[in-house]
This record gives C-alpha cells, sequence and structure tokens, in this order.
C-alpha cells in the first residue's frame, strides 16, 4: 500500500492513501488537501503544485526535467533545495511519500 | 436556506465555485448538475495528452467521490435543465430533461460554452467531427486507428492540440486556417509565424486563407474538404475547431442581461444582483490593472474559470473581493509548450527573445513602457516571471529584456524605476 502525507505550513498533517500511478499532485487535489492548487491539472504549466519534499525521500525520486526546474523559479514560494511540483512525482508501490506545502501557492 | 445553491455546470468553473465554497465555509446544501454521463472532469488533456493515451480517464477526474461526499456536494450527471423559474429574490425551481425540478436558494450558471458549428454543405457527415466535452474525444479517438487523413478546420488552441497530437499518432494531418495566421485571437503574428514554422517542420499542412467551400463524400461518410479554389483535400476524419459560443439561453429565458456572454459585474453577479455566472459563460469587466474603463472580456480559460469561481463564492458567503490576478493561458501542442501571460490588447511595440538553440521563443507586447503581456513558447521562465511582475504591478524595462540571455526576474522593476531612467 501506497501513501503521501502531506503537512501544511502551520504544520498540520494529512496522511492520505494513494494510487500507484498517480501524482503526489492528482491524490492531493482529488482528495481535497488543501495547499496544492494545480491549475493547469498537470501539465507542467503554472507551478502551483509545489511541494517541499522530506529530506529522506529526496533521494529516492526521478531527477528533474528541465521544464520542471524552470516553472520552480517562478513557484509564488520561493523555491528551496528540497522544491519539486508535485505533478512530476508519481505515487510507486508501497511508497511513503513526505511532503510539506509552502504557505501560497499563487 | 433550505435548499441552497444550485449549480448548473459540473465543468472547471462549477467545480471551483463548489469547491470554493466548502473552502469558505458555506454550510448551505450544494447542487451540482452537469448534463454528460461522466462524474466532473478535467477538459484541457482531451485534445492532448488523454488523446493520445498517455493518461488515463481516472486521472481526468477532479475530486473522489468520496470528496464529494464528505464536502456535502451533491453531484449529478446526466441532468440537463431546460426550463427555470426564478423569483425577484433569486430563489426559484429548475426543470430538467429528465423530468425532475430542483428548487433552489440561490442560482450559478456554470453553463460553459459550445463548438461553433460550420454552416457548410456536408457538415453532417458521418466522420464530421468536433471536440468539446469527453463524448465527443471518445468520438475522435475511436476513430483515430481506421483514420489515414485527416483535416483539422480551425487554426486555433483545439485545432492546432488535436493536429499536433494526430501527428504524433502517426496520422497525416492538413490543417486549414481561414485567417493569414494561425491562432489570429490569442497571439500576436511573431508567435503566429514561430507556431507555423514550427508545426510544418512537424509534419503538418498548414493552409492559411484557407477558404473551406464545402465537406465532400467518399460513399455514405466524409471523404474531403473542397476549398474555393476548387481544391480538394482527402480526409477520412475531418475534426472542426472554429471557437465557441456561450450558452447564454437558460440566462435570456430568466431576464438575465447576455452579450457575447452572461453579463456580470466584478462580483461575477448577473444583472439581477443575485444571480452570479462564471467560466466561459460569464462576460466580466476586463479584470487586468489599467484596462480601459468599461472594457469587458469573455474568457475561456482554466485560470479565469478558477479565479472567478473564487469571487463568485466570496460573493455568495457576503464578502467581496476582487478578481485576483492576471489571466494567464496555456496551449500543449505536440513539442510546444504554449504559455501566455495577460492580455496583449492595446500593445504599441513588441519584443522576441528567442533561443533557437535551446528552442525558446518569447513575445513580449508592451505599450509605451509598460508592459502587457508575453507569448512564451517553452520558455517557462519568461512566462512566469511576467506573470509575477504583471500580477505585482511591476514593470520590466524593455531595454534590458532586450537581452534574451538575461533573466527578466533580475531586471524586474518598481514601475517608479522607470519614471527615474
Amino acid at each position: 500500500m501506497s501513501q503521501v502525507t502531506y503537512t501544511d505550513h502551520t504544520g498540520a498533517s494529512r496522511t492520505v492513501p494513494a494510487t500507484v500511478g498517480d501524482s503526489v499532485m492528482e491524490t492531493a487535489v482529488r482528495n481535497g488537501v488543501p495547499g496544492i492548487v494545480a491549475e493547469c491539472g498537470g501539465s507542467l504549466s503554472c507551478a502551483t503544485c509545489h511541494v517541499f519534499v522530506d529530506d529522506a525521500d529526496l533521494g529516492n525520486l526521478p531527477a528533474m526535467e528541465e521544464m520542471e526546474d524552470e516553472m520552480l523559479w517562478g513557484a509564488a514560494e520561493d523555491r528551496r533545495d528540497n522544491s519539486r511540483l508535485s505533478c512530476q512525482l508519481k505515487v510507486t508501490d508501497g511508497c511513503d511519500l513526505h511532503v510539506t506545502t509552502p504557505s501560497t501557492q499563487v | 436556506m433550505a435548499d441552497g445553491l444550485l449549480i448548473i455546470g459540473s465543468s472547471q468553473a462549477g467545480v471551483s465555485l463548489a469547491t470554493s465554497l466548502r473552502a469558505l465555509g458555506y454550510a448551505d446544501p450544494i447542487t451540482l448538475l452537469g448534463d454528460e454521463n461522466h462524474r466532473p472532469y478535467q477538459r484541457p488533456a482531451l485534445s492532448k495528452e488523454w488523446l493520445q493515451g498517455e493518461i488515463t480517464n481516472e486521472s481526468l477526474m477532479f475530486r473522489t467521490q468520496e470528496y464529494w461526499l464528505e464536502h456535502r456536494i451533491d453531484v449529478l450527471k446526466n441532468e440537463r435543465i431546460i426550463r427555470i423559474d426564478k423569483r425577484d429574490d433569486g430563489s426559484g425551481v429548475a426543470h430538467s430533461m429528465s423530468g425532475r425540478e430542483f428548487a433552489f436558494d440561490r442560482l450559478a450558471l456554470a453553463v460553459g460554452a459550445r463548438p461553433r458549428r460550420l454552416l457548410l454543405d456536408g457538415v453532417d457527415l458521418p466522420g464530421v467531427l468536433y471536440l468539446r466535452n469527453a463524448d465527443d474525444a471518445l468520438e475522435l479517438k475511436a476513430r483515430v486507428p481506421d483514420v489515414r487523413d485527416v483535416v483539422v478546420i480551425g487554426g486555433g488552441f483545439i485545432g492546432l492540440e488535436a493536429a499536433a497530437s494526430l501527428t504524433k499518432m502517426g496520422r497525416s494531418v492538413t490543417l486549414l486556417e481561414a485567417a493569414p495566421r494561425l491562432v489570429p485571437r490569442a497571439v500576436g503574428e511573431q508567435t503566429s509565424a514561430y507556431l507555423l514554422d514550427h508545426h510544418r517542420a512537424a509534419g503538418i499542412d498548414v493552409v492559411l486563407d484557407a477558404e473551406v467551400r464545402r465537406i465532400v463524400a467518399r460513399g455514405d461518410r466524409v471523404g474531403g474538404v473542397e476549398l474555393a479554389d476548387g481544391r480538394v483535400v482527402p480526409a477520412d476524419l475531418v475534426l472542426v475547431g472554429v471557437g465557441v459560443l456561450p450558452n447564454t439561453e437558460l440566462a435570456e429565458s430568466v431576464g438575465l442581461v447576455c452579450d457575447n456572454g452572461v453579463r456580470v459585474d466584478e462580483s461575477a453577479l448577473a444583472s439581477d444582483g443575485v444571480t452570479v455566472a462564471v467560466g466561459d459563460c460569464a462576460n466580466l469587466p476586463n479584470p487586468v490593472p489599467g484596462a480601459p474603463d468599461g472594457d469587458r472580456v469573455r474568457f475561456e480559460s482554466v485560470n479565469n474559470a478558477v479565479e472567478q469561481a473564487k469571487v463568485a463564492a466570496y460573493a455568495i458567503t457576503g464578502r467581496r473581493e476582487e478578481y485576483a490576478g492576471i489571466p494567464w493561458f496555456w496551449s500543449n501542442q505536440g513539442a510546444l509548450k504554449l504559455q501566455i501571460a495577460g492580455l496583449s490588447s492595446g500593445h504599441d511595440r513588441t519584443l522576441v527573445r528567442a533561443d533557437p538553440e535551446r528552442g525558446k521563443f518569447s513575445v513580449l507586447y508592451y505599450r509605451g513602457d509598460r508592459i502587457l503581456a508575453a507569448d512564451c513558447v517553452n520558455h517557462p521562465l519568461d512566462f512566469m516571471a511576467v506573470r509575477a511582475a504583471l500580477s505585482k504591478g511591476l514593470s520590466i524595462p524593455y531595454d534590458a529584456a532586450a537581452d534574451p540571455s538575461v533573466q527578466l526576474k533580475s531586471v524586474t522593476v518598481e514601475p517608479a524605476a522607470l519614471v527615474a531612467d
């Protein structure tokens, strides 16, 4: 079983069971997790699904492509070393991913 | 307040209104009516990732069933409203084609738009398709395996997205555009020229200034498209994407003022002062700071559906909030990611920032020293910088931006700095 834990900027957490193959963004939006807007539905056009990935999980994720990297420079809250766009992070079998959402996405 | 809010239309605007209201703590019942046989889904991918089989049906869904239940949003499909009885206080009853009645304290119209139909001989032949909703997309996708030659009529976003997708899927695509350039309504000439070069190089046979005379049959189905010069372009499938018309019939039937959409104010309130209208069906005051007084716009975009729904949700909960943010648009066309920030109307000069080696291309639009908008192709850094500058009321000086190696974010300044120069 896979799951994603979303912590908002105030520290409140919510763990959501996730379907393998869905993105971390889709898992959040479909279940109504606040803090991820995702206006463009995952087509790498809006940078409103910005998350900070827990350092322990960071190494398990696929590397960023150029488009994601460039979009992150324009995210509403400044990017950090552990920033990713959650639409680009796929849930894998047995994953237990922890991310924190920024205080604003727009 | 037993009946609550009735939202007619369960696409992006309707869904955003319902979810925004619950996020604001609105506690009355919400009924969200869709007229299709599908749970509320997202449309943008239908012409792109979904058509190409890169994503599943499930990934188009806005929310899980559990979300709707938990948030007490009553989502109904297959309910097409055909008549509304509305009282002066904004409450009333809506009647659906299935015979059901939906009483409401307040009404929200998120009824969208429909494809403009071609009025030509042959348009009713099997194999002449439009692409707006999931059923259109399902039909298109089902036909693709049996198709070799495709003619796309219309070189706007939908036409180009579908043409690029179908080309990637191995089909031979001819695209007919009536105007002398591609996407004439939404981008400037330099962007049109860039798109034209790209799509021709990718294998799409683009015909500009195309005057379509009629659709011709082969047997009992579509066989080609005849142009005014007599040439017939062979087609096993014709896809028409020549714009949309706002669905205003219901609004007109209850006496709401309509003019290229349902006329609403800054708070998304229609002319009765109670009913809200959001998304593609709404004609709103131009929200861009500095827009001419009285200027009105009707957007066909996800961004507008989301932002206008937020404003409407505030209005319904008794607050007045200004429409926030700068209009933005995107269109993924094969390998091209086009992103547009702002509205370029009224510009008096443009600036091209091109990096041919990396396939990046942007056009910035200025009126005097003031930046109005940007078309960005595969150039998210420029797009995000212009969008951020516009939404914060900042300036990107023309001369500083002229060097394509300069990061726009690094030359963004307070407007006063321009005067000081």
